[in-house]
């Protein structure tokens, strides 16, 4: 009896959680994604040596028109990477478990996710426009951090703990000007693959 | 064991329970969503659905998506209420 009675709340448990929130996130997502960050932060210090801008010494060069470009190119191709691939593995673990993708969890997610992410990204493009190329990584940082915040509502609470950590981190790199590309390879690469890792283990 | 008449028959089902349990934390979800947490056939969650709209517990909306009949559910106030009582006997008699 009392074990019937204990199994019908674990179900109703389940029930609400799964239900609620998208627990198919694939830790391996953040693993890709903070590899990919990983290799464009070098491909950028690369870009910026060839250009002769030794990034440590004088940041002043960073804003020359063929500099900027380049390093636009790389961090569109370093976003369609990361996110592509994060994408693809969430969605295979997803299938594997035998659940839907997209249900109407997966929808609030992602308008969580991009609402935040979208106007934080269109205030670093003005950023950029006005030539402000030194705080760009400490507001993206700042803009993605409150972003996961908001949508860790609607999937495991790890992700609001990573949004405080990257949000936290771009507040520091905006105290420490002129050390963006190191703190943006921190948020992005070291914490995204510490947190992949940490979730890969616990929700395998 | 009087406290065993706070149990509410209604929701006897393992389905019922999962359905008011998805509509107690969500706001109207449809059929094929509701098929894919509970993993029931289509018939048993029907039916169990067709009780749970008698009781006046869930509310029902059919609409057209496109070409496709959608039907969604929804929790009513009371069936709300009902549930949380159900809830709450349950915790009471496992802790005696």
């Amino acid at each position: 009896m009392s074990q019937e009675l204990k199994d019908d709340l674990q179900h109703i448990r389940k029930m609400m959680e799964q239900s609620s929130r998208f627990i198919s996130l694939n830790g391996l997502s953040g693993v890709a994604a903070g590899i990919i960050a990983l290799a464009g932060a070098l491909a950028a210090y690369y870009i910026l040596q060839k250009n002769s801008i030794d990034y440590f010494q004088d940041y002043s060069g960073v804003g020359r028109t063929g500099v900027v470009t380049q390093l636009t190119l790389l961090a569109v191709t370093v976003l369609i990477a990361a996110v592509g691939l994060g994408i693809a593995l969430t969605v295979s673990k997803t299938k594997k478990q035998g659940h839907k993708i997209w249900t109407s969890t997966t929808k609030k997610l992602l308008i969580a996710l991009f609402v935040p992410l979208v106007f934080g990204g269109l205030f670093c493009l003005a950023a950029m426009y006005h030539g402000h190329f030194i705080i760009m990584a400490p507001l993206m940082l700042v803009f993605y951090g409150l972003a996961l915040i908001n949508a860790g509502r609607y999937t495991f609470s790890d992700i609001q703990n990573l949004g405080y950590c990257e949000a936290f981190l771009g507040v520091i790199a905006m105290f420490i000007p002129g050390y963006g590309l190191v703190f943006w390879a921190l948020g992005f690469g070291v914490l995204h693959i510490v947190y992949g890792l940490l979730m890969y283990k616990k929700y395998r | 064991m009087s406290l065993l008449e706070h149990l509410n028959k209604d929701f006897e089902s393992r389905v019922r329970l999962g359905i008011m349990s998805v509509l107690v934390v969500n706001d109207w979800i449809d059929f094929l969503e509701m098929k894919d947490h509970l993993q029931v056939t289509d018939g048993n969650l029907a039916s169990h659905i067709n009780a749970l709209e008698q009781k006046k517990y869930i509310e029902v909306k059919k609409e057209f998506v496109g070409k496709k009949p959608k039907t969604s559910y929804k929790a009513t106030k009371a069936g709300k209420e009902a549930f949380e009582k159900h809830i709450n006997a349950l915790e009471k008699l496992l802790r005696g």
